[in-house]
């Protein structure tokens, strides 16, 4: 919010370094908008192996936040609420993938689900193939996009405190009603804003996508493998792709701080 | 259906015990950190203490002693708790917070409206019935939230300090309120307020230091205090020593005359108490001529004005006093904090009773 006094308190020079920033931004999406064919635009994205990719990447970007959604809110409840030994540690390793190189969750990946991984043997056992699959390509996004929901959801939780929580149960309700008619609609923006990130970093997964599940058109070749391969015999359709994509991103963020400004938590009234 | 507890948490140095008959309100008076909301955390099972045991009519709501490890969760207990804010669900309609105790327990949903509107009409809101919590005023909010708490059809309701986040001019309604619907129920109310424990309370408990520190019927704990905090609620001065004769006795050997209650007939050596209204003391400079009784040489803490009258604390050698006197006054006496005077206490406005 800005300050009614009209004082800010920024220094100038502030402003100058903060441009650069947002060129270092805004100008090689411009540089990309420059070099886009538009006469052929419409297709080049609608071509069978574009449309293919899309599809694939909406698909799967969609079934890993409805598992993000179902892993993680139970994750963010016992960080953010719970009280068990090992809480930090288990902390640290849900947020690693944020830190992680993809290609390396990719690899971790294979050797838990691929043939002669950890799981995978038993799988392969059981006629169930994970690896080079389009499960694969949702495990994988799932794998990089899941810290996103639960860092927002557990922010969210911690700031709503568990005072009304405590009103509920002495009220009569159940720890799982409680839950249901309480603690999730209190935390709903939280968790609407964690679902678009987590879609929106699906969306984009690459390296780990690569690794763990190759890109077989059609089944595991998303939208970003599909912009990588597309480059190096036409540039033309990479760009115009990348354009399909920003466009998504634009989009999703535009959504996540749209709603995140629209619905911020109601004041508790005394 | 009585209700007992007993119960110690260390770590708050909270030890505690108590009963209610049925139909019986207490007020809990004390100052803060006393131990006042821990009870209610104990009593509501959103806090465990190390030992102890509470039972409603028979039926336990924990049971720590003896080895056993019995523990109701909060949602088994029937224990309505009513917070210093109302705490309203942000998202559900006034109507549906009140029902949302039904629903918890099993009514359907028109059911449970339907009840919450008989409950919304008892606390004077059933024209808030379709508003949001953010549309509701402090008092509004916390009408509804007592309606919320009644709804849940509690064995014992637990307000913690209800009014103290209300403005001055919501509290009144409130508290009428809170008297019609605490008549003949268990309730247990946590207050800073003297008026709120004259209105609404039977019996009232002080607490000082996670102790009882005294109870007993509302008048008569305000009205012949032996704690420092009830007598500071009720606006005395007390001295607390051993029954004399002639009054009491303080440990620095200061002898405040008074006179002996009449329900309570003097027992010499007995610990007691002397209370008196600042208004029965009188302040002088140097030597004071005539009756010298009751005549005590203090030092002046604090002045401050209370009413019309200016307050003037003293700290004796163990115990403060005050005294009230006219502007005008001490003015004329050119009172200072650090001043050495005399406090002179009419005897005839001092009660002397046993502790």
């Amino acid at each position: 919010m800005k300050s009614a006094t009209g004082y800010q308190g920024i220094p100038r020079w502030i402003y100058a370094i903060a441009a650069v920033g947002g060129l270092l931004v805004v100008l090689p999406l411009a540089a990309m908008l420059a070099k886009v064919n538009w006469p052929q635009f419409i297709p080049l994205v609608t071509s069978e192996s574009s449309l293919a990719a899309l599809g694939l990447s909406l698909r799967t970007s969609a079934a890993s936040t409805v598992l993000c959604i179902v892993l993680g809110v139970p994750l963010a409840l016992v960080l953010a609420r719970g009280e068990f030994p090992g809480q930090r540690l288990l902390r640290s390793f849900v947020l690693l993938p944020l830190v992680l190189p993809p290609v390396v969750g990719g690899i971790a990946l294979l050797y838990t689900f691929g043939r002669q991984g950890l799981l995978g043997k038993s799988l392969e056992v059981a006629g169930i193939q994970i690896a080079f699959s389009t499960t694969a390509v949702v495990l994988a996004q799932t794998f990089v996009a899941l810290p996103f929901l639960v860092v927002s959801l557990e922010g969210a939780l911690r700031s709503a405190g568990n005072r009304f929580e405590a009103v509920a149960a002495t009220l009569g309700a159940r720890p799982t009603t409680v839950l249901r008619r309480v603690t999730l609609p209190l935390v709903l923006p939280g968790l609407a804003s964690g679902a678009v990130l987590s879609f929106a970093r699906s969306l984009g997964e690459f390296g780990a996508t690569l690794t763990f599940a190759g890109s077989l058109e059609g089944v595991t070749r998303t939208l970003p493998l599909e912009i990588y391969l597309q480059r190096e015999t036409d540039a033309d359709a990479a760009v115009a792709l990348s354009l399909v994509l920003v466009a998504v991103a634009v989009a999703v963020v535009g959504l996540s701080y749209g709603r995140r400004r629209s619905s911020t938590p109601s004041e508790v009234q005394a | 259906m009585s209700f007992e507890l007993q119960a110690s948490l260390r770590a708050r140095n909270f030890d505690m015990s108590l009963s209610l008959g049925d139909g019986e309100t207490v007020a809990i008076l004390g100052p803060n950190g006393a131990g006042k909301s821990t009870l209610l955390g104990v009593i509501s099972g959103l806090l465990r203490p190390d030992s102890g045991a509470a039972n409603i009519g028979g039926r336990h709501l924990f049971n720590l002693d003896a080895g056993t490890r019995h523990w109701s969760p909060p949602h088994l207990r029937g224990t309505a708790l009513l917070a210093q804010e109302a705490l309203l669900f942000p998202h559900l309609n006034a109507l549906d917070n009140v029902a949302f105790g039904p629903r918890s327990a099993g009514a359907s949903k028109t059911a449970a409206r339907e009840s919450a509107k008989l409950w919304l009409a008892e606390v004077d809101a059933a024209n808030l019935a379709n508003r949001k919590p953010a549309q509701l005023s402090g008092g509004q909010a916390q009408r509804v939230a007592v309606a919320r708490a009644l709804a849940a059809e509690p064995e014992l309701l637990l307000l913690d300090e209800p009014m103290a986040a209300l403005d001055i001019h919501a509290a009144p309604l409130l508290r009428r309120v809170l008297k019609r619907v605490l008549k003949d129920r268990k309730a247990i109310i946590v207050t800073h307020d003297v008026l709120d424990a004259y209105m609404l309370a039977d019996r009232v408990i002080v607490v000082e230091k996670g102790r009882i520190a005294e109870e007993g019927p509302t008048r008569q704990v305000l009205e012949r205090p032996r704690s420092h905090f009830a007598a500071g609620l009720a606006g005395l001065n007390l001295v607390t020593g051993t029954i004399s004769e002639e009054g009491i006795t303080t440990p620095d050997g200061r002898v405040f005359a008074g006179q002996h209650d009449p329900g309570w007939p003097p027992l010499p050596g007995q610990a007691g108490v002397a209370a008196f209204p600042p208004s029965s003391v009188s302040v002088f400079l140097g030597d004071v001529h005539g009756s010298p009784r009751n005549s005590f040489a203090v030092t002046i803490t604090d002045l401050e004005p209370h009413g019309d009258q200016i307050r003037v604390r003293a700290g004796g050698p163990s115990q403060a006093l005050s005294a009230d006197i006219t502007p005008a006054a001490s003015a004329d006496l050119g009172l200072v904090p650090g001043m050495e005077v005399r406090f002179v206490v009419k005897s005839a406005l001092v009660s002397v009773y046993p502790a």
